[in-house]
């Protein structure tokens, strides 16, 4: 038995005059990955940022409708950005580690939270979501090496602990594999599997293979809207919309 | 007089040679493909070899002329009556070719008087031999450039390389420029190190440069001083200005303000720097330091002098404010996006941002910015003329008057000087030591940033 994690209804997303999402409405569940999947342009990343109001950052862009996190309304005035980014963490498309240790780059946000009451516990913290990540055995030796100095995969790997290292309810990859060679999208792909036990996982990805390997149900965005959402079997064997079945056959995109 | 108008001669044979090698290849045109080069490009390759040989004789004549007029001069009778004494000789013959070019004056030696029309004949006949030598070089290239005139001939690769000959020395002027600054630094600070010994000039605390007494002259040349003003100054009230001043702004307006609000604020701000140094100046001289002067009464200082370090300094700082700010600016922006969204992303604030992640980021950028802002205030004069004084004195109180390296220099150079004297050519000492820590201060400075930007590609 699933339950609700994030909720929007009838999601408008505009960029100063221009509409880039148009009236999207999706509940996205605990204890799975949910694909959002679409040619470029679809919006499916800008609704995706809109789910931990990363959008604010953006001059000019607004959202209408309403996204509730385990029923609160994250754009409620009450409801404080910078808090909620805590609770849904986020990995960009390039891994993008701070240019500090390895250490430091896990330790930088339960610093910025007081989660570690002592320096044994930072360590704790910092094994911790760096074995969870899947990378723990191979940096443990060189935790003090800047975190731009490992591969591109590894680099991902960081990133994802960084986020893991906050404890959040929700994790948010905008096409965390896009600049990654097949191994290391392999190595993501597993910890993506792995993850999905602890937090609901939303994932952007441009390949249709990825979404159909690492989620359990997927979204198909086309020009701002949300044409499709199912279970992922369905999607890719059965889909109910012609714009899901060409785009998944191919037909454009 | 003649050579001036052989000039103009010489330019409009290239005019006319352009048209005559145009028209003449317009007669050889025979459709597409039947010439390698279009008829303009014969013009310009005809027009330059025209223009440039007659231009290169034309300047080796007047280098070697006056030679030939002064040889014709003394060969003349009238010179037999001239004074033997080489001072004498060289006011009188200094007399004399004024005399020559301009008739209206009056001679005040009869010697000078004498040699007028010798000075003139010769000057008419060597003027001639001059620009008939320039027109026959002119004529001979013109008529070379005219025998290329063919179809096969590749008039546009020549003037290619003509262009590129171009851009080539006008790039070059710049560094010849600079190498040229550098000799002559160098040079006369030479001639002041034969008379003072460098270990006294940069390690020495006394200045008196117009003093004379002392057993040995290098005694008054002792630098340390006006190092020590400028460093107070310039490197450090200025930049406890700037520093502050300079990165808050700059993170304000890549990190905070709107881009309405940065559209505004970045022009104004950088109108600061277009602000002429003498403004500077007198805004230090008659306001800042006045206000200065009152506040070191107020708080109990006896006889505040006027001039300050403080207020040059003070002004120096906001002078710079811009420069350290586009230094910041850019070294800011060039920290990618993703690094803050990075951090956003975690929860964390946007001024936690900007401490942890990004400034560490920008760091090697601005402290790049910090030194050039460093090496263009210890170069900066007007303002230190200005509001600093001219006491070189070894103070820490920032209400004493002070001086610097470029004040002194300005001293050195302005008004009658004798121009042996070690006054005068401790000048050039001060220059050369300016230069070479600018220098240093740019090449490091730019090393810094270079790095730093290959960092993020």
């Amino acid at each position: 038995m699933t339950e609700t994690k994030l909720t929007a209804r009838n999601v408008d997303v505009f960029y100063g005059q221009k509409k880039a999402i148009n009236d999207v409405s999706i509940d996205i569940d605990n204890g799975l990955v949910t694909a959002f999947i679409g040619p470029s342009g679809c919006g499916k990343s800008t609704f995706l940022r809109t789910l931990n109001r990363m959008n604010d950052t953006i001059a000019g862009a607004r959202v209408d409708g309403q996204i509730l996190l385990d029923g609160e309304d994250i754009y409620a005035a009450s409801m404080d950005a910078v808090a909620l980014r805590a609770r849904v963490g986020m990995v960009f498309q390039k891994p993008n580690p701070f240019p500090k240790s390895i250490y430091e780059n896990i330790a930088y946000g339960p610093r910025i939270h007081g989660l570690a009451a002592s320096k044994a516990d930072m360590d704790r913290i910092v094994e911790s979501a760096l074995t969870k990540a899947g990378l723990w055995e191979e940096v443990k030796d060189r935790l003090t090496d800047a975190g731009t100095a490992l591969s591109g995969g590894q680099q991902q790997r960081l990133c994802i602990a960084r986020a893991i290292a906050v404890s959040p309810e929700v994790i948010l990859m905008d096409e965390p594999c896009s600049a990654l060679d097949p191994i290391a999208t392999a190595r993501i792909e597993e910890l993506i599997d792995e993850l999905k036990e602890s937090f609901a996982i939303v994932i952007v990805t441009h390949s249709m293979q990825q979404a159909a390997r690492v989620s359990q149900r997927t979204a198909f965005f086309h020009l701002g809207s949300l044409v499709e959402y199912g279970e992922t079997d369905q999607i890719f064997t059965n889909p109910r919309e012609t714009r899901t079945k060409d785009y998944i056959t191919g037909r454009y995109g | 007089m003649i050579l001036t108008g052989v000039l103009l001669a010489v330019l409009g044979l290239g005019l006319v040679g352009w048209f005559a090698a145009r028209a003449r290849a317009r007669l050889l045109y025979k459709g597409r493909g039947s010439m390698h080069s279009m008829p303009t490009y014969h013009g310009w390759h005809m027009a330059l070899w025209i223009l440039v040989p007659a231009l290169l004789a034309w300047g080796v004549w007047q280098a070697i002329m006056p030679g030939l007029v002064n040889g014709a001069v003394f060969a003349d009778p009238a010179a037999a009556t001239l004074p033997t004494d080489p001072m004498t000789l060289g006011a009188v013959m200094s007399e004399a070719y004024n005399l020559a070019a301009d008739p209206s004056a009056a001679a005040f030696n009869p010697e000078a008087q004498a040699m007028v029309e010798p000075i003139r004949a010769a000057q008419t006949r060597f003027g001639l031999i001059g620009a008939a030598l320039v027109l026959v070089v002119a004529i001979a290239g013109g008529g070379y450039g005219f025998t290329r005139i063919r179809p096969d001939f590749r008039a546009r690769t020549q003037v290619e390389r003509a262009v590129l000959a171009v851009l080539l020395i006008a790039s070059l002027m710049a560094i010849l420029t600079t190498f040229g600054i550098v000799a002559s630094l160098l040079f006369e600070a030479g001639l002041f190190f034969k008379d003072v010994s460098p270990i006294a000039f940069l390690t020495g605390t006394h200045w008196s440069p117009a003093s004379t007494s002392g057993t040995d002259i290098s005694d008054n040349f002792g630098a340390v001083p006006l190092f020590w003003g400028t460093i107070y100054i310039g490197a450090i009230i200025a930049m406890i200005v700037a520093i502050p001043l300079g990165l808050m702004s700059a993170i304000y307006l890549t990190q905070y303000a709107a881009p309405a609000a940065r559209k505004w604020l970045k022009p104004m701000l950088e109108i600061l720097a277009g602000i002429p140094t003498v403004v500077y100046g007198y805004f230090a001289a008659l306001t800042v330091a006045p206000l200065i002067r009152d506040f070191a009464a107020g708080i109990g200082m006896e006889n505040p002098s006027t001039e300050s370090a403080l207020a040059a300094g003070l002004v120096m700082g906001v002078m710079i404010i811009p420069f350290v700010s586009s230094m910041a600016d850019d070294a800011l922006a060039a920290v990618p996006r993703a690094m803050s969204d990075g951090s956003l992303a975690l929860g964390s604030t946007r001024s936690e941002t900007i401490k942890k992640v990004l400034l560490p980021a920008a760091l090697p950028g601005i402290v790049a910015g910090v030194m050039l802002a460093i090496s263009r205030a210890i170069g900066e004069t007007m303002i230190v003329v200005m509001a600093a004084g001219a006491a070189a004195r070894l103070s820490a109180n920032p209400f004493d008057t002070m001086t610097t390296v470029t004040y002194q220099i300005v001293q050195m150079l302005t008004g009658d000087q004798e121009f042996n004297s070690p006054k005068t050519l401790s000048a050039f000492a001060l220059g050369l030591v300016l230069f070479v820590v600018t220098l240093i201060l740019n090449i490091v400075a730019l090393r810094v940033v270079k790095r730093f930007r290959e960092a993020y590609e």
